[in-house]
């Protein structure tokens, strides 16, 4: 099967700034395709190219069969694109802004009311308040109502969770694999490392460049070190005791514990280390862990700031 | 025990018919990392303006380092700081203009600006880009100096408002030790975030529901007492009101 969403060597600069550096990517039919990367890796700028809003330097992309640069026109009538920062008519009502939306593209709400439907619901008790007075979680669900109601047949969704709360995130993210699942291909891209393992397969973007693109489970799965979870501890005091000792690759706090990185080769190093920290810190809890996917992507970064 | 560097008893704030904020009351100590929770839209932003000296509660009490939010507004204003990530630093002034702008409205002498302003440079490794644009600047120096700047004129408490949205998880640690390092020189933190693990980090953490506090305590308190493995838990319980603990 032709994947739905193709980007061949997409390249980009902005003056002396390499905004995307030979980007390719293809996304199929039923996948929810994720770029993971931080504030100013690329995404925003990638998701123009792919919605015909800016033109790459080089490289070339599709959209069903039609090209970014020649079709761009057809594309835009077929595709649903949330841009990063909330762009709905903020003086409008939830309502009319969704019938507004619903107008451009020809169509009524009443028509496509069941793609939107489970999205909806939550937002019909508000549907007389202004968007601008609505709260975060609110604006995305109606931002995402908006980018559907005219039955696209592939959505943009750039950093749609973005200052959500994480409850709201979990809620959107189901919204998400139900719009997936009646056959509407989803590229997303996210700054929280606890959506990737939400989508199909994700790319790990930073400065411009793809540094791996898999899925989230294979990503995990090859990861090449050791994880530790070490609890129970006076953060401060148990990284001041350990950061100096052999065979420690890093050292990252993650929430109430430490995530210490060490080679796989690692019985005299693991015993090392549980023979400094039990002369300080006696209670200390110390156990191998399956990494997260932010384990993955901390360790991709500094491998990339060692290069 | 320690100063008391904001008092809350009660505050309720309004907006025709919508109680955003509903009888919240907390003390916050001196050097206190806390951390101000909750959902989109219950009331944060609100009671965090209040604080701030932006917008007059509808009733309660509220003082901030010793300044009533009522009657003292300006007073409270020039002793805070006050950082979010939508709103920092000038795009198109330096560096070195964006520092000296801000000491200003802070009131700093023009001999006290450049003897913080230098400081703070070398802290942050920064001297030899004082004349660069701001919007050449990569986001992790921004979002440094943006806090460094908060912090200038040495104010008892910050506000932090998100300030880590959308940072890679590398610079988000960064920015936590530098609100360590204020914290230990007796910086009071007013935080709030969206990334709970960023919670894991605060002293104490208030979590908002529906214009109340609907938890307040130590991180291992809060798990302990909702019987959450860890603080999404904790959040899904409050927020989503799956546990009427």
């Amino acid at each position: 099967m032709q994947p739905f969403i193709k980007a061949d060597e997409i390249t980009k600069t902005y003056g002396q700034t390499l905004a995307l550096d030979r980007v390719s990517f293809e996304v199929n039919q039923n996948e929810i395709f994720g770029f993971i990367g931080p504030d100013g890796a690329g995404k925003s700028t990638l998701f123009q190219i792919m919605t015909t809003l800016l033109i790459p330097d080089s490289g070339s992309g599709s959209i069903n069969e039609l090209d970014i640069a020649k079709n761009y026109k057809e594309i835009r009538s077929i595709i649903g694109y949330m841009p990063g920062r909330f762009s709905l008519y903020q003086d409008l009502t939830v309502a009319e802004n969704l019938k507004f939306y619903a107008n451009i593209f020809g169509t009524t709400i009443k028509a496509n009311y069941e793609l939107i439907k489970n999205i909806y619901d939550l937002l019909e008790p508000f549907s007389k308040r202004k968007a601008g007075d609505l709260s975060g979680g609110m604006k995305q669900k109606l931002a995402l109502c908006c980018a559907l109601i005219h039955q696209p047949k592939a959505l943009f969704l750039d950093e749609p969770t973005t200052g959500v709360d994480p409850v709201s995130r979990t809620e959107f993210w189901d919204n998400l694999t139900q719009i997936k699942h009646l056959g509407i291909p989803i590229v997303v891209s996210t700054p929280y490392m606890d959506e990737a393992i939400r989508c199909d397969r994700v790319a790990l973007i930073h400065k411009g460049r793809i540094l791996k693109m898999d899925t989230p489970q294979k990503i995990i799965a090859e990861f090449s070190a050791t994880v530790l979870s070490l609890s129970n501890i006076d953060k401060h005091q148990a990284r001041e005791a350990i950061k100096n000792l052999e065979g420690i690759e890093s050292i990252f706090a993650f929430g109430d514990s430490l995530h210490i990185t060490v080679s796989k080769d690692n019985s005299s190093i693991i015993d090392n280390l549980r023979s400094t920290l039990s002369s300080i810190i006696p209670d200390y809890k110390l156990s191998e862990i399956t990494p997260d996917f932010e384990d993955c992507f901390l360790q991709l970064m500094k491998e990339e700031q060692n290069v | 025990m320690s100063e008391t560097i904001i008092t809350v008893k009660d505050l309720t704030r309004k907006f025709g018919d919508f109680t955003a904020v509903d009888a919240i009351s907390f003390d916050v100590k001196k050097g206190e990392i806390f951390g101000f929770l909750g959902a989109n839209g219950a009331g944060k932003t609100t009671a965090m303006r209040i604080l701030c000296g932006l917008l007059s509660p509808t009733s309660g009490q509220a003082e901030v380092c010793g300044f009533d939010v009522y009657h003292q507004s300006e007073q409270i204003k020039l002793n805070i700081g006050y950082m979010s990530q939508k709103f920092s630093l000038f795009d198109d002034l330096t560096v070195w203009e964006n520092i000296s702008f801000y000491a200003g409205i802070y009131k700093m002498s023009k001999q006290e600006i450049k003897i913080a302003g230098e400081s703070l440079l070398e802290q942050l490794e920064l001297t030899k880009y004082r004349n660069r644009l701001i919007k050449s600047l990569p986001l992790g120096w921004k979002q440094k100096l943006s806090f460094s700047i908060a912090i200038i004129h040495k104010p008892k408490v910050v506000f932090l408002d998100e300030p880590t949205g959308g940072v890679d998880p590398i610079t988000r640690r960064a920015f936590w030790d530098m609100i360590y390092k204020a914290s230990s020189e007796g910086i009071t933190i007013f935080v709030t975030t969206h990334y709970l693990d960023e919670a894991e980090y605060c002293d104490r953490i208030s979590m908002m529901v529906k214009g109340r506090i609907a938890g307040l305590g130590t991180p291992a308190e809060l798990k302990t007492r909702f019987k959450a493995k860890n603080m999404y838990d904790v959040f899904l319980k409050l927020a989503r009101g799956t546990d009427n603990a």
